[in-house]
């Protein structure tokens, strides 16, 4: 039996994504000159975006109860710390995301 | 030449191969956890692709959610695309039929592969490179989510905490883009900004007001600059 709701959910989902991502090229794709201040937020948004991913994936990160977002903080200065010395994004993750499952799963 | 173009976008790919292919199996596995099988992990990789979203969107199908917050977590935590078509509007001028998929196709990793001028010096056909390495992403990305589906029906052990690699893809972009640039107030703000967000709005709603936070405090910055430099 195919769950309808479930499949509306990936529809709206997969949707909204696309206009998301095509937005900017339908306003300003034209063959006008892209306003200056586009261009400008175009080189500079990125990083900012990145910080703010970082923030969004330990939003429900409590600092006041137990156990304190103690796994992951050690769990991401281990994934920097490896990915400053080895610069190898698949060995940084799989590190960083090993040592937060044996901290959640087992220490804390 | 053709062919050597498609070989450099190969090359300039495989940073995310491992990446795609390890967040991939995590949300394989994640959303057979939740007793969706083989044929949703490929469908949502081949038409969704988004990585956030998708880990997002098992809690939203494991927990029924309706429309109407689907619709609005989708807003929330995909709004950043609008941020990457805004600067790949000059690179994908021109790229004709290849553009719906450019802008279809335009992930996190593919935004910052395309970004990467170093890496097209001497290709020699730009637009079929991008999209060669486009599909190449999603090609990882859909491997990846196949494999974690069919080895999720495998596991036996404990997967809590694997989402944690997501979190663990974002800090290497930070720790890159620190490492390869020289002013780092654009990250600042965006941390600041959503910490500070995250702490007046909750979590369930601070993606939005961060957005606009970030955006006026780069503006401001700029116009700063734009003072200093006169």
């Amino acid at each position: 039996m195919i769950d309808i709701h479930s499949v509306l959910i990936v529809v709206v989902a997969t949707v909204i994504t696309a206009l998301l991502r095509m937005l900017p090229f339908f306003i300003f794709g034209g063959d006008k000159e892209t306003p200056q201040y586009i261009t400008y937020l175009g080189k500079v948004l990125p990083y900012a975006i990145m910080g703010m991913l970082v923030v969004f994936c330990l939003k429900e990160v409590s600092v006041i109860s137990y156990p304190f977002g103690i796994p992951e903080l050690i769990s991401c200065v281990l994934v920097a710390v490896l990915h400053v010395w080895k610069k190898n994004t698949l060995f940084s993750i799989v590190s960083g995301t090993v040592c937060y499952m044996l901290l959640v799963q087992l220490v804390f | 030449m053709g062919k050597s173009d498609i070989k450099k976008a190969f090359i300039s790919s495989i940073p995310v191969m491992a990446g795609y292919l390890a967040l991939g199996t995590g949300f394989g596995i994640i959303l057979k956890t939740k007793g969706y099988g083989v044929i949703w992990a490929v469908l949502m990789s081949l038409f969704m692709y988004s990585g956030t979203l998708q880990y997002v969107a098992v809690n939203l199908l494991a927990s029924g959610a309706s429309l109407i917050t689907t619709a609005i977590t989708t807003l929330m935590v995909n709004a950043r695309h609008l941020f990457y078509g805004i600067s790949m509007i000059d690179k994908y001028k021109g790229t004709g039929k290849k553009k719906a998929y450019l802008m279809f196709a335009l992930t996190d990793e593919t935004y910052s592969l395309v970004c990467s001028d170093e890496n097209t010096k001497d290709v020699e056909d730009k637009h079929k490179y991008y999209f060669f390495l486009s599909m190449f992403n999603q090609s990882y990305w859909i491997i990846g989510s196949l494999i974690g589906s069919v080895l999720g029906s495998l596991i036996t052990f404990s997967t809590e905490g694997i989402d944690f690699v997501l979190t663990a893809l974002f800090v290497t972009i930070v720790v890159d883009q620190w490492i390869n640039t020289k002013d780092h107030r654009p990250v600042i703000i965006g941390v600041a900004s959503s910490v500070l967000c995250l702490l007046i709005f909750g979590s369930d709603s601070f993606l939005i007001p961060t957005m606009i936070c970030i955006t006026a405090a780069l503006m401001f910055m700029k116009g700063k600059e734009h003072v200093s430099n006169d």
